[in-house]
């Protein structure tokens, strides 16, 4: 944890090592079963799995639009998720699929509402970059860079107005941190002490403009420190180290109540959406090649659950088969589903409209 | 029936909403410990508190964002915007969240949010301070917008639009809160989209709203006396959701209509109406729909110009005298 004036620095910097250390997990790690660490595991390879289905159906034409894929992230998502109590909450940015799978929603629900239709999480409405599950404590998937930072932000003060014990996770992209929205929300978070913790995914690209060519001053987290907060750089390629470092700024946001900014280095190794024809032009093959061979979170994972004896290889197989016949299951939902029909273009506009409450009067839709 | 002003109009309907209900917060630039800006949230601070009535720093975009957040999980933020000429820096919370949050998560979601504040020229504060966005607003799908003309209009609607469970802009006006009006001492709601005739009349409709209802009226008494024209005034109240019917009835009486409106002409409200108007009521047209908006230019300091800018009582009767 960095802050100057924290107390914890000399702390979390002997604890930096532990999360990666063999056979002794420490923390929040150490009471994991093994079902939990399964889970992990099993999530992070459902998400790919997800992903590389939906890249198959855009390329086949049955998804337009954009497509943010999440590859190579994915010890993120299900870190967080795991780390979320029943009064937590996560919003995040449009590459929100793996957010989305972390916290429960099913492959069939997502990934028809990729294909535009009426079975989809937002009924076709939404699309890729617009998830949502408030029942799950997911806020979305929002459009605009840095748009959702002061919705996390409020999200922080809804649940400090209620007095509820918790706090809010909110994603945000490297890009995002050069938006004054962003700024303008440590501000507020800072001097309300609000409960929300913005977690920067620094993939190293603001879509095609590397962190070097966007941002001024490195770490982008230490930006934290011009608010007087506490900030944090995790490894993003290790489920356990997120999981560690994470869970004490969370703890600290829901008992406090205070904010933090993290940032997780990670990478991605698709372009920026899938229309992102030059991500190989940007960026040399060797280095997407570097991170795939040495960096990927799942291969990371499968091997130190290898290693700890929870995975053998013929669970890994198992496993990977059943994300592969999951997604393609989903595919053959969304496939099969419907459209939805023509009225649903009028619903879900107005909340006292869809609920014929009368409280409103006169004519709110304007066509011919 | 007492007589209180459009200022303190709203103040009771915000002490009445704070009272009613935990969930109403107030939140915005100087409302607090400053007592607002235009003094229209004084004395709620001190009878309310820190947790419910907020300072916020020169932050637009973060309130509003803040409140649109908040209110996914059951807050009720009234937000105020010292300006609505501010709300153009925190267009993205305002035009590209609060509205489409609902529709993209499939109706899961709601947005129960006020934001409130002036929106008017006339007061010699130059083009950025002068913006009157009503129809930027009403444009949106998922907004709604109200523009209240009098002190009774403005605290039923804002009572109305606090109890509301979507995204409700209200657009004041700071030549109006000093302005007395008749407000009942019991409570009362004005449902949204329920137009008002503010006068009777037969032979022209001005259709108006916000301080424009206020021209109107004073323009119809000077039609009456100087010319024995009788003008029916309509005030609009509310532009989204909008009372066609009240509009269709007022022109198929009179046959004629004057638009009257402070938003500029290109794309203005009135545009809207009156592209009703010849829709819907066509065939009982005896002259062509005119518009009295603001010129179309970005609002002059120069106090004279700007009075001669915003439609005022000459522009209206000029302009009635040429449909009549």
């Amino acid at each position: 944890m960095n802050k100057k004036t924290s107390q914890t620095t000399a702390k979390s910097a002997k604890k930096k090592s532990t999360a990666q250390s063999k056979g002794k997990l420490s923390g929040v790690n150490a009471s994991l079963s093994r079902d939990d660490k399964i889970k992990l595991y099993r999530d992070m390879g459902r998400i790919r799995r997800f992903e590389e289905r939906s890249l198959h159906a855009y390329q086949q034409g049955k998804i337009g639009g954009f497509l943010h894929l999440y590859i190579g992230q994915e010890a993120i998502a299900v870190a967080t998720a795991s780390l979320m109590g029943d009064n937590d909450h996560i919003i995040t940015a449009y590459r929100d699929h793996g957010q989305a799978l972390s916290v429960g929603m099913g492959m069939n629900e997502c990934m028809a509402e990729l294909y535009g239709k009426f079975t989809g999480c937002s009924k076709g409405k939404g699309g890729s970059m617009h998830y949502f599950a408030p029942d799950k404590n997911f806020w979305g998937g929002h459009g605009i860079v840095g748009g959702q930072t002061p919705l996390g932000t409020g999200i922080a003060f809804a649940l400090k107005y209620k007095k509820l014990e918790g706090c809010c996770l909110c994603l945000l992209g490297d890009g995002a941190v050069n938006q004054g929205a962003f700024h303008e929300s440590l501000n507020l978070a800072a001097l309300w002490n609000l409960p929300v913790i913005y977690i920067i995914e620094n993939n190293r690209y603001s879509m095609g403009t590397s962190q070097k060519r966007s941002s001024a001053g490195s770490p982008l987290a230490r930006r934290a420190e011009g608010y007087d907060m506490a900030w944090e750089l995790i490894d993003g390629s290790s489920v356990y180290e997120i999981r560690e470092k994470l869970a004490p700024i969370m703890d600290r946001a829901r008992t406090q109540p205070e904010p933090a900014v993290v940032e997780i280095q990670t990478y991605r190794y698709r372009g920026h959406s899938v229309a992102d024809a030059n991500h190989e032009k940007y960026r040399s093959k060797k280095e997407i090649e570097d991170y795939k061979k040495n960096h990927d979170p799942i291969m990371l994972f499968q091997r130190t659950l290898a290693e700890e004896g929870v995975l053998s290889d013929a669970d890994i197989e198992e496993i990977d088969r059943e994300a592969k016949k999951e997604a393609a299951d989903s595919a053959r939902f969304a496939d099969e589903s419907p459209f939805p029909p023509e009225e649903e273009i009028f619903t879900d506009v107005y909340w006292e409209v869809d609920h014929k409450t009368g409280k409103n009067e006169g004519r709110i839709f304007f066509n011919d | 029936m007492p007589q209180i002003t459009y200022r303190k109009a709203l103040n009771d309907a915000f002490a009445e909403e704070l009272e009613r209900d935990e969930n109403v917060v107030l939140i915005g630039e100087e409302i607090a410990e400053y007592n607002g800006a235009y003094k229209v949230t004084e004395g709620l601070h001190a009878r309310f508190g820190d947790r419910r009535v907020m300072d916020t720093p020169i932050s637009e975009a973060a309130f509003c964002g803040l409140g649109i957040g908040a209110s996914m999980l059951g807050i009720r933020p009234v937000i105020e915007l010292m300006f609505w000429s501010f709300s153009y820096v925190a267009f993205d919370q305002l035009f590209n969240n609060a509205p489409m949050v609902r529709y993209m998560s499939g109706g899961l979601i709601n947005v129960p949010i006020v934001v409130r504040g002036p929106a008017n020229g006339g007061t010699n504060v130059g083009a950025t301070h002068s913006h009157t966005p009503e129809n930027f607003a009403a444009y949106t799908p998922g907004l709604k917008v109200v523009c209240p003309a009098t002190a009774y209009d403005a605290k039923g609607l804002m009572k109305t639009a606090i109890r509301d469970n979507d995204p409700v802009f209200v657009m004041e006006n700071t030549l109006l809160y000093g302005q007395k009006w008749e407000v009942p001492e019991e409570e009362y709601l004005i449902p949204l989209g329920r137009a008002d005739v503010k006068k009777e009349g037969t032979d022209i409709s001005l259709i108006a709203h916000g301080r424009c209802v206020i021209t109107c009226l004073e323009a119809a008494r000077q039609l009456k006396e100087d010319h024995d024209i009788d003008a029916e005034v309509l005030d609009l109240r509310s532009i989204r959701p909008l009372d066609q019917e009240a509009i269709l009835k007022s022109v198929r009486k009179t046959n004629r209509a004057v638009l009257v409106e402070e938003n500029k002409p290109f794309c203005g409200t009135a545009a809207q109406i009156a592209a009703l108007i010849q829709e819907h009521a066509f065939d009982h047209l005896d002259a062509p729909v005119r518009r009295v908006s603001a010129y179309d230019a970005p609002q002059i300091y120069s106090k004279p110009l700007e009075d001669e800018m915003i439609p005022n009582t000459r522009r209206i009767i000029k302009t009635v005298l040429e449909v009549l």
